[in-house]
């Protein structure tokens, strides 16, 4: 399964790809991308994911590189 | 600029003249009066970043550039450097500000030149038109498009009469007519008549969102010199740190003395130890090397592709539809001794006429004239040899060398290439019909593109005959053509020069996304052609081009040469300028200044080098 996510205030290159590496070494994620471009962050993981459940430890992650950034969560 | 930003423009300004007022002031150097005229625009400037690197530090994040930018500064106040403690931090701001905006900048333009979103549609509800959002509107529902306005979802016309411009969809302008009956498709502009159109598709299936979701998601799938540079950025900020620590206490501890001059000298490594400029500048060329490809109607799924396009080496094409038209013509009409050209085509129509079959329908299509039936007495079609018929009391047979020589007639007429229809009349032989697959007029133009960007081998299959495989492959200047291929065979010869490329080069696959969707994910780039509303094209292949254009392929090489170009150079001057101001700074010759410029200043360079990727020649 694979979500795309929107990020507001991404406002630096290398804390996006630091966002990326620690997203990407969670057990349950296949694959992460996040493109500072975009502001755009996709996340791939199993089908059957409890994806609120990630949600929560992937802010978590991105709120310890980047404080300002926020995740817009939508169905 | 956003409101954050000019925040931060106006705290500059506060910032550079109170600094320029402290150093006007006269203060006895290194005295505690000289140290608060410089802390104020220092603090005014440099607060958000003092506070971020506090806050970041809390939650473990040493190698933070705003933690580092503290260091370097505070530690620059430590050893007596007031003024340039506050001018580095007031330079970072600039350059950080300038990144900021130029990276809007370049954002803002690579989506302008995307923009194909549609925001109204008209719908005729009680007789009155009413403007709705586009993803409202059901399947089915009647939308009426005015002229100039652009063609919100998929659909089908039902009643107007116009020309549409798909310029937006296929980077060229050519009008197309649109009449009853006619398939109309989003994102096209509609240009001279008012059109009624039936939705045939929601609004999140029309092309025009299968095209800006495919834009938007390329930046997901990375280069490989992007991921290089964040793999990179991982261990170059902490190996300049280490660095910088070796350099304050190393060389002080042997010599026993200087130990302020190699602290400050330590302190320009922190200043650049931040990858910023790379970590922004090559994601930023490949997102500018898409969005302008996407201008010209090639849309790239990825920067991996771009890069894997610009060292093309191998370029196999499918014929139907991808070098040829795929639509059948008459393409040669040869009567035998004793019969005019109009004579043996209006035979062959006449016999023809009563067939579905495509070569009937070209032999009408340049017949031109009505067929009038009363002129037939009779017509049979023998299955697999082609038609028997009674035509103005004339007994015609038109088919196949089978046929004529079951009816003992002696086809004298050898065409090289083609499907031949052969014709009798009376027993005698009157001629052949050639049906052929026309080659695309910019097909030749095409391969010589290739040829000069690279590409060492061009490669054709089909699944046509010899005959009309080698005519082909003769005509355009192909290096190589395998003929008779089904399906599955096509496959397995792609597979066999995928092993023949060299380490580096890569394979293409250039196809019409009609049934050879294995063939074009099999390939190192999958490109397909002519797909404007084909769903299944977009989904198999990597690259798309909009138009049935082979030209285009060469375009869209030079594009991601240029784009690969780019990212390499700002890789190398980034990289080039940083570990030059580092043997610099530890040489005591670079100072905090040129350390700032390295840092943010090669960023800007970096991002205004990346934006040229945006603009492509129309050569």
């Amino acid at each position: 399964m694979k979500k795309v996510f929107d990020l507001i205030d991404l406002d630096c290159a290398n804390c996006a790809a630091k966002m990326e590496n620690s997203i990407k070494d969670l057990p349950e994620v296949d694959d992460c991308s996040v493109s500072f471009m975009t502001q755009k962050m996709t996340i791939k993981a199993p089908d059957g994911t409890d994806f609120e459940a990630l949600m929560d430890k992937v802010v978590a992650l991105c709120k310890k590189v980047e404080p300002d950034c926020q995740i817009v969560r939508r169905k | 600029m956003t409101k954050k930003q000019k925040k931060v423009l106006y705290r500059i300004i506060a910032a550079t003249v109170l600094l320029i007022a402290a150093a006007l002031l006269p203060l006895e150097d290194r005295s505690i009066p000289r140290l608060i005229a410089f802390l104020i625009p220092y603090f005014v400037v440099g607060w958000d970043i003092l506070w971020k690197a506090v806050r970041n530090i809390s939650h473990g994040q040493v190698f933070d550039e705003n933690f580092l930018m503290c260091v370097a500064t505070i530690g620059a106040l430590f050893v007596g450097e007031y003024p340039e403690a506050a001018a580095v931090m007031l330079f970072y701001q600039v350059g950080e500000l300038f990144q900021g905006v130029a990276v809007g900048k370049s954002r803002q333009s690579i989506s302008s030149l995307m923009d194909i979103r549609p925001e109204y549609a008209n719908i005729e509800r009680d007789g009155q038109l009413e403007e709705v959002d586009p993803e409202e509107v059901e399947l089915g529902n009647i939308i009426v498009i005015k002229p100039g306005e652009k063609i919100p979802l998929d659909g089908e016309v039902i009643e107007g009469r116009s020309t549409v411009d798909t310029a937006a969809l296929t980077g060229e302008s050519v009008p197309r007519d649109a009449a009853e009956g006619d398939t109309v498709i989003s994102g096209c502009i509609n240009l001279t008549g008012l059109l009624k159109v039936r939705v045939t598709k929601e609004y999140e299936d029309s092309t025009v969102a299968k095209i800006l979701d495919l834009v938007e998601n390329s930046a997901s799938k990375k280069a490989k010199a992007e991921n290089f540079i964040t793999r990179f950025a991982r261990y170059y900020t902490p190996a300049v740190v280490f660095a910088a620590l070796a350099l304050a206490i190393l060389p002080p501890l042997i010599t026993g003395h200087n130990w302020a001059m190699w602290i400050h000298r330590a302190l320009i490594f922190l200043v650049i130890s931040c990858p910023c400029a790379l970590v922004i500048s090559v994601p930023l060329s490949f997102f500018g090397g898409i969005g302008g490809a996407s201008k010209k109607g090639i849309l790239v799924k990825g920067g991996n592709y771009l890069e894997a396009l610009a060292d093309a080496e191998i370029m196999v094409f499918d014929k139907t539809g991808t070098l040829t038209k795929g639509v059948f013509e008459v393409t040669k009409i040869m009567p035998a001794e004793g019969t005019s050209e109009e004579e043996l085509l209006m035979y062959a129509a006449y016999a023809e006429s009563c067939s579905d079959h495509p070569i009937a329908k070209s032999i009408a299509a340049r017949y031109e004239q009505a067929v009038d039936r009363s002129r037939i007495e009779s017509a049979e079609e023998v299955s697999g040899h082609g038609v028997k018929a009674v035509i103005d009391g004339a007994e015609v047979c038109a088919g196949n060398l089978k046929l004529m020589a079951s009816i003992g007639v002696k086809a004298d007429c050898d065409p090289k290439s083609g499907t031949v229809v052969h014709l009798s009349v009376n027993g005698s032989y009157a001629g052949c019909i050639v049906i052929s697959d026309r080659i695309k007029e910019s097909s030749p133009e095409a391969i010589k593109q290739l040829k000069n960007r690279g590409v060492l081998r061009t490669v054709m299959l089909t699944g046509d005959a010899e005959s009309a495989a080698s005519a082909v492959a003769q005509k355009l200047g192909l290096d190589e053509h395998y003929y008779e291929l089904l399906p599955a065979d096509k496959v397995g010869k792609v597979e066999s020069l995928l092993g023949q490329k060299s380490p580096k080069g890569t394979l293409c696959f250039v196809g019409d996304g009609i049934n050879d969707a294995p063939v074009l994910s099999r390939a190192d780039v999958g490109i397909a052609m002519g797909s404007m509303g084909s769903d299944a094209a977009i989904e198999a292949a990597d690259i798309v081009l909009m138009d049935d254009d082979p030209v285009k392929i060469a375009k869209a090489i030079d594009i991601a040469q240029k784009t690969v170009t780019i990212v390499k150079q700002n890789i190398v001057f980034a990289l080039g300028v940083k570990a030059l101001v580092l043997i610099l700074g530890a040489l005591g010759i670079a100072n905090m200044w040129l350390a700032v410029f390295a840092d943010v200043g090669v960023s800007v360079i970096a991002i205004l080098n990346a934006m040229r990727c945006l603009r492509i020649s129309d050569k």
